[in-house]
């Protein structure tokens, strides 16, 4: 099995073809020695003929010289407790100075599907002290929720606030963090450590760093290893997770370099036909398992090009994650921060997670009604520069007042600023009083005369 | 049965020779004997799609052949099952393998240990035909499950049967020819079993949401198709009609789509009880969970094993309802595996059949007379997932040519939270004509007119909306103004409709009606008023209008409504 071979007929981008083998499974790790140095890769075809491999760590400086060595085996990451403040690179390789992982376990990558029926409902409200999310976009534990962004917009000051900030009520128990970075600058990637640095975060964290400079094909595995971990940390280990990886543009630009190079037939716009797939194998891997006590939350980050929420990327994500915060270009211009524009943005847990014994009876409520006059507003906004704030009617002008107050009071946060959910329901309530009581037809009465502050004051005697 | 060789393996394709099966057979790859289907036959190769993920698998190893295609397990216990794409229960999947779904392993689709107690309801010396039910078993406690003759037995005159405790491998009648008949039929996924014949839509699926059963109502064996993009709301629907319609059993298959819906799926159907016998909606369900993570090949199967249980129990005389979420998955699945194969790829990549394939799918719906005489129905819902929320694209253009049902969710309504957001000028209900008598004669001989008025003022409504963007509201005429109102209240009072709030999540026919009934003669009275003379902004801010918004959130509705519409009354009354 250990036999290496030197028939490497082609070498063709990220692929190498080798013939003449013993059968060797799909899927196997493959390394590729050229002199001293040794790179991985992984069977994406076999066959009696030949057996096409990618290379994670690119093709560089292979020839047909090279030696192959099939493993018998899958791709596996060593884990054990040690690996918990540990800096790696993309293909899991020590990057920080430090010895290797010595492992108490290893684990295929691949990652095997959690049985549906094994999942627990995940329903434990988190608290990240950002209204838009806590009040209207609602996360809780086991979530998977991305951040569509676009270049030069402050998505990584939020992720990171929100991995500072977030905690559950019941305490502040903190979450151990596993950060893959995936073709992202080197400044970039120097921010993310200095906060974790700064916070105290990096003694509980993994970091996986494969920088633009690096290989474009190890990217290909870097989530892989990334969530290997963060299972290994949430169902071995009992931790909670929150597991962030930026960009996952760059991850499916990688993709997409691997189909084009077999030549494959693609799909939407040159990405492969399989790419909602392989994204919901990375997706998939957040949630809470029955009985166990650990969890896993994603938050992965994208960039959309162009700032197009219709382009490939986000949009299968969108198909497949739990919701989406969507930071804004025009908020963002407005000096508006964190510039997380609510009407696109989407929390598809919300619901288990508000409400009374978890945040609130009026939660619900209170989020459907500033959604419903905040969009009604941005709408009118486009009537009033038309036709003149004059020729609207009195209603429409309230709206309109609305959605101004609503950004610069709800939307608008400090980036320290730590809100409690109850803070974030009473800046809510605030706007709504601005409107007349009739107009909060999304409002139980019971509501009404409990927390609007006209009524609060009553209430609060009884 | 021949046993051949692995020549070639990529994802979930693999090519093997030295095979005779047939196309579609059920063959087992490697030494671990995985489950596999024959979809391709060229020259002395066999292509072939692996239901579980297939690293590892190497040129050289065995193929065996099992002689038969992918067959779905029917007989009492599929009630309340979860299952995988190929009918496999996750539960015991779990028992044997953990919480990771591991490979290789082979469990069937129903108990085959447990006793049921059967009790004939034909005799010795009774000729029975195929499909035929011979004798019943209390699957559920409300559910009797019928014994049928296979439909591809020939039947003929009973010669034993017995009654008592068996298990479904047990012989419970024995035919004059000495054929056996047991409590377990095995059929062919991909086949459709066969009916008497085919009846025409004329009852109504009610579903408890007034913009389907008020505007654009399915029927029972009717088939509609849900598209919209992410987030506008599909899988709450579908699982809201899983909830509601009136129907005696639910499919619902989880075609490639989240893991943590299926949770909240059998989190709560066994707690949440069906409003029309009382007892939890789990035990008229039976769930396909086969996510987006799991081996696709097992996703392309999962429709069609759906498919198969609904039409069982349809044979039954039942009323069922399939839903699929989602279509595009599965459609997907086929492209994906198709591109593996290096068939011809059609449009958008997806292969030439796409059409013919859907076409199939959506006409095994239907409400028929059933072999064992009587009605039963099979009603499908497709979620549709249209990339970039585009209705051109090929899936959804294929399935709009099939469905009869169309409930287009409209993106601009879910940033405005509502909810359901189907899009009112753009839907359609190709059974409108067929069910306009059953509203008639069972709810009220006014319901197709104000059906109609309600409508009409929505799409006038539209046409205002546009003069409103160019001139503001303001410099509207009065009635016009006035059809803006009274477009906003069927909009928000009535069109809207939380799927998660205690009472509203459901509403009886006879309550939607009220509540249109109560706009409508806001309606008259405002136009009324606007005749006398009375400004449009006073007859805006009567107190009872924005009384009605509320009406719906109310339980026991009735004595709110009638005050309601007395004070209304009186406030056009006082208007002078
Ligand atoms: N009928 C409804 N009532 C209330 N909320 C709804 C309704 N339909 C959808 N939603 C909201 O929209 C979100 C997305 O709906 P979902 O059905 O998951 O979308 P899709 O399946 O189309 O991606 C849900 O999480 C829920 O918050
Ligand atoms: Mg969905």
């Amino acid at each position: 099995m250990t036999k290496e071979y030197k028939t490497i007929v082609e070498i063709s981008g990220p692929l190498i073809f080798v013939e003449k083998t013993e059968p060797v499974g799909f899927n196997e790790l493959v390394e590729i020695r050229t002199g001293d140095e040794i790179k991985r890769g992984q069977v994406l075809d076999t066959s009696d003929e030949i057996v096409v491999v990618q290379v994670f760590e690119g093709t560089g400086g292979l020839s047909k010289a090279s030696a192959v060595k099939f493993t018998g085996d899958v791709i596996k990451m060593p884990l054990s407790p040690g690996i918990i403040g540990r800096v790696l690179s993309g293909s899991g390789r020590p990057r920080d100075g430090g010895p290797p992982i010595v492992p108490e376990v290893e684990r295929d990558i691949i990652g095997a599907a959690i049985n549906p029926a094994s999942r627990e409902k995940p329903r434990a409200f988190i608290q990240t002290g950002i209204s838009t999310i806590d009040g209207t976009n609602t996360l809780v534990r086991g979530q998977k929720l991305p951040i569509f962004s676009g270049s030069g917009l402050p998505h990584n000051d939020v992720a990171l606030q929100i991995a500072r900030q977030a905690k559950t009520l019941e305490g502040a128990e903190s979450f151990a963090v596993v950060f893959c970075a995936m073709g992202i600058t080197n400044e970039e990637a120097q921010h993310f450590m200095a906060d974790f640095e700064r916070t105290g975060a990096l003694e509980r964290a993994v970091i996986f760093l494969n920088l633009a400079d690096d290989p474009a094909v190890e990217r290909i595995l870097t989530p892989r290893l990334g969530l290997t971990t963060a299972e290994y940390l949430a169902f071995d280990l009992d931790m909670h997770v929150l597991i962030i990886y930026t960009d996952m543009t760059n991850y499916c630009e990688s993709l997409r370099q691997m189909g084009a190079a077999r030549e494959e037939v693609p799909g939407r716009r040159g990405y492969p036909g399989y790419m909602y797939t392989d994204l919901a194998i990375q997706y998939e891997r957040a949630g809470i398992i029955r009985g166990k006590k650990g969890s896993i939350t994603q938050f992965p980050i994208l960039t959309m090009p162009g700032d197009d929420i219709t382009h490939p990327i986000p949009d299968l994500s969108g198909y497949i994650t739990e919701g989406q915060l969507i930071v804004s270009r025009e908020l963002h211009r407005k000096g508006i921060y964190p510039p997380i524009d609510i009407r696109p943005s989407l929390s598809r847990l919300m619901n288990s997670g508000i409400g009374a014994g978890h945040t609130r009876e009026d939660h619900r409520a209170v989020s459907d009604q500033l959604y419903a006059y905040y969009a009604e507003g941005c709408d009118l906004r486009g009537l009033a520069a038309i036709v003149g704030k004059e020729a609207l009617s009195e209603r429409d002008k309230l709206i309109l007042e609305f959605a101004d107050l609503f950004e610069r009071r709800f939307v608008n946060q400090g980036r320290d600023e730590d809100r409690t959910i109850f803070e974030t329901l009473q800046i809510g309530w605030d706007l709504l009083a601005n409107l007349p009581e009739a107009m909060l037809t999304r409002v139980d009465d019971k509501y009404i005369q409990k927390y609007h502050p006209k009524h609060a004051g009553s209430a609060k005697k009884e | 049965m021949e046993v051949g060789k692995v020549k070639r393996v990529a994802g979930p394709v693999v090519q093997a020779v030295g095979l005779k099966a047939s196309m579609y057979d059920l063959v087992l790859v490697g030494e671990e004997g995985l489950m596999s289907e024959v979809i391709g036959i060229s020259g002395n190769k066999h292509v072939i799609q692996v239901y579980e993920d297939t690293s590892g698998v190497k040129p050289g190893e065995p193929v065996k052949e099992t002689g038969a295609p992918l067959v779905a397990q029917l007989g009492p216990g599929i009630l309340t099952s979860i299952y995988d794409g190929i009918q496999r229960p996750l539960t015991i999947l779990a028992e044997k393998s953990g919480d990771f779904i591991s490979r290789g392993l082979f469990v069937d689709g129903i108990d085959h240990k447990k006793k049921w107690e059967f009790k004939p309801i034909v005799k010795k010396g009774d000729v029975v035909k195929p499909g035929q039910a011979i004798g019943e078993v209390q699957e559920q406690l409300l559910i009797k499950h019928k014994i049928m003759v296979p439909p591809r037995m020939k039947g003929g005159a009973i010669k034993e049967i017995y009654s008592g405790n068996f298990n479904v491998d047990e012989t419970v009648a024995v035919l004059e020819d000495g054929t056996k008949i047991t409590m377990v039929q095995k059929w062919p996924v991909r086949q459709a079993r066969p009916v008497t014949r085919k009846m025409p839509p004329t009852i109504p699926l009610r579903t408890g949401q007034r913009v389907i059963d008020g505007f654009f109502s399915l029927a029972k064996g009717g088939t509609a198709a849900i598209p919209g993009g992410f987030g506008t709301g599909k899988t709450v629907m579908q699982q809201t009609l899983s909830k509601w319609a009136d129907v005696d059993a639910v499919i619902y298959v989880g075609c490639g789509e989240r893991g943590n819906e299926m949770a909240d799926l059998l989190h709560e159907f066994p707690e949440l009880v069906d409003p029309r016998t009382n007892r939890p909606l789990m035990e008229r369900s039976i769930v396909y969970a086969n996510t987006s993570n799991m081996p696709v090949a097992a996703r392309e199967a999962s429709i069609y094993t759906g498919m198969t249980t609904a039409e069982y129990y349809r044979d039954m005389g039942y009323d069922c309802m399939m839903t699929a979420d989602s279509t595009s998955r599965w459609a997907e699945a086929m492209r994906e595996l198709a591109s593996r194969l290096e068939e011809m790829p059609g449009e958008e990549g997806y292969p030439a059949y796409l059409g013919a394939r859907l076409a199939d799918f959506y006409e095994r719906a239907g409400r028929a007379e059933v072999l064992n005489g009587g009605f039963g129905s099979v009603s499908v819902v497709g979620a549709v997932s249209p990339p970039g929320g585009d209705f051109t694209e090929p899936v959804t253009q294929n399935t709009l040519r099939m469905v009869k049902v169309f409930w287009a969710l409209d993106s601009r309504l879910t940033q405005r939270r509502h909810f359901p957001s189907i899009n009112w000028l753009d839907s359609y209900s190709l059974y409108d004509k067929d069910l306009e008598p059953w509203f008639t004669e069972n709810v009220n001989a006014d319901w197709n007119k104000n059906k109609k008025r309600a409508m009409a003022i929505l799409q006038e409504n539209a046409e205002l909306e546009e003069i409103v963007m160019l001139v503001g509201s303001d410099a509207l005429p009065e009635d016009q103004q006035m059809t803006l109102e009274v477009a906003r209240m069927i909009i928000n009072f009535w069109l809207a409709q939380s799927a998660f709030h205690p009472v509203d999540a459901s509403c009886p026919y006879k309550k939607q009606f009220d509540l249109l009934q109560s706009i409508l003669a806001y309606r008259d009275y405002s136009f009324e008023a606007l005749k006398k003379g009375i400004p449009v902004d006073i007859i805006k801010n009567t107190p009872s209008k924005d009384a009605l918004a509320k009406i719906r959130l109310v339980e026991d509705y009735e004595p709110d409504l009638k005050r309601v519409m007395a004070q209304m009354d009186s406030e056009f009354k006082a208007m002078k």
